[in-house]
């Protein structure tokens, strides 16, 4: 099982950016927690989501 | 007894409040504001060992020295010596940033450091803690001297700078404690991805979706991993049609600012 902002898929495995891609996030307004870490932006395209993985993607939106 | 009037610690010979006022010339009416350890009563309560009173004639205006004291004197006994000591960078100074510093400077926090590059201009008063005297100035300026009408105990540093991903790990570099206040999107993910890829000993408050007048209810602080939370409702940007209005604006900064206290008092849940 992997777990992305608390929605479970039943796969062995997730491209990141595929993930991102469907949702329409844009990696340049969010930010990613993986397994309790901040992913850092550089590895957003070569990430590989696991089974027993956690992610939280962050989305930043305009306003301060 | 050993008890603390207004910031000076004496040896008092007497029981209650009210003999207290007496001794030291306070009337013990509505005249004289009496704070007893943050608590500010009418009733003669009984004092005890190493209790903290604040006495103020109101409409007086008092000396430095007793100035410090009274401005602290509704805070929690211990806290405010903690949150004295404390130093919160606020980065951007719009909505969100100088109502975050103005509450933090009104909790006491020690030092202050603000960052902005922009100017005060007409389109800010509709939310941001300035006035119209100030159109024109740099915000930083503009805050500071807010802040020293406020509370002239608050040490306040203040860069004219715009943060890029170039400059922010130099600009920060003496903080652990950054509230994120900027308005573009952009800038905000830059900072909260380059401040937590780089530093291990930082703490970043973050803030997303705070705009229109949707319920205050739907703004909340949350935690995202141990040095970084993130405050709003995660889902209403400003965009055509859908202002910033002061309200939802100031309770996210009333999150943010809460937060930073809470750290400082090293309560790290949200």
């Amino acid at each position: 099982m992997i777990t992305i902002n608390g929605e479970q898929f039943d796969l062995k495995e997730i491209k990141l950016s595929d993930y991102l891609n469907e949702k329409s996030f844009k990696p340049e307004r969010i930010a990613i927690e993986l397994n309790g870490e901040i992913l850092p932006k550089s590895k957003y395209n070569e990430t590989i989501l696991k089974d027993g993985d956690e992610a939280e993607v962050v989305s930043f939106v305009g306003g301060g | 007894m050993e008890i603390k009037l207004n910031g000076n610690i004496i040896d008092f010979q007497g029981n209650s409040l009210f003999d207290l006022c007496r001794k030291f010339g306070f009337k013990n009416d509505e005249t004289t504001v009496k704070i007893i350890n943050g608590f500010q009563t009418s009733d003669d309560i009984s004092l005890k060992e190493k209790d903290e009173i604040v006495l103020i004639k109101k409409g007086n205006f008092p000396n430095e020295q007793e100035l410090e004291s009274m401005l602290s004197a509704r805070h929690t006994p211990k806290v405010y010596e903690k949150v004295k000591k404390a130093r919160v960078a606020v980065a951007g100074l719009g909505g969100l940033g100088s109502n975050i510093a103005i509450n933090l400077a009104r909790t006491g926090v020690g030092t202050l450091h603000l960052i902005d590059f922009d100017i005060v201009e007409p389109s800010n008063l509709n939310r941001q803690q300035y006035l119209i005297k100030h159109l024109g100035m740099e915000k930083t300026k503009a805050l500071k001297e807010q802040i020293s009408q406020i509370n002239p105990f608050v040490k306040v540093i203040t860069q004219n700078v715009k943060i890029t991903e170039e400059n922010c790990l130099e600009i920060f570099k003496d903080d652990t404690i950054v509230c994120e206040a900027f308005d573009n999107p952009l800038a905000k993910a830059m900072l909260v991805n380059k401040l937590l890829e780089e530093r291990e000993d930082v703490y970043v408050i973050s803030a997303s979706g705070m705009a229109g007048y949707f319920s205050s209810n739907s703004i909340n602080t949350k935690k995202i991993i141990d040095r970084f939370y993130i405050c709003g409702d995660l889902e209403n940007g400003a965009k055509q049609g859908m202002g910033l209005m002061a309200p939802r604006v100031s309770v996210c900064a009333g999150h943010q600012s809460n937060m930073a206290l809470r750290i400082i008092l090293s309560e790290y849940e949200c």
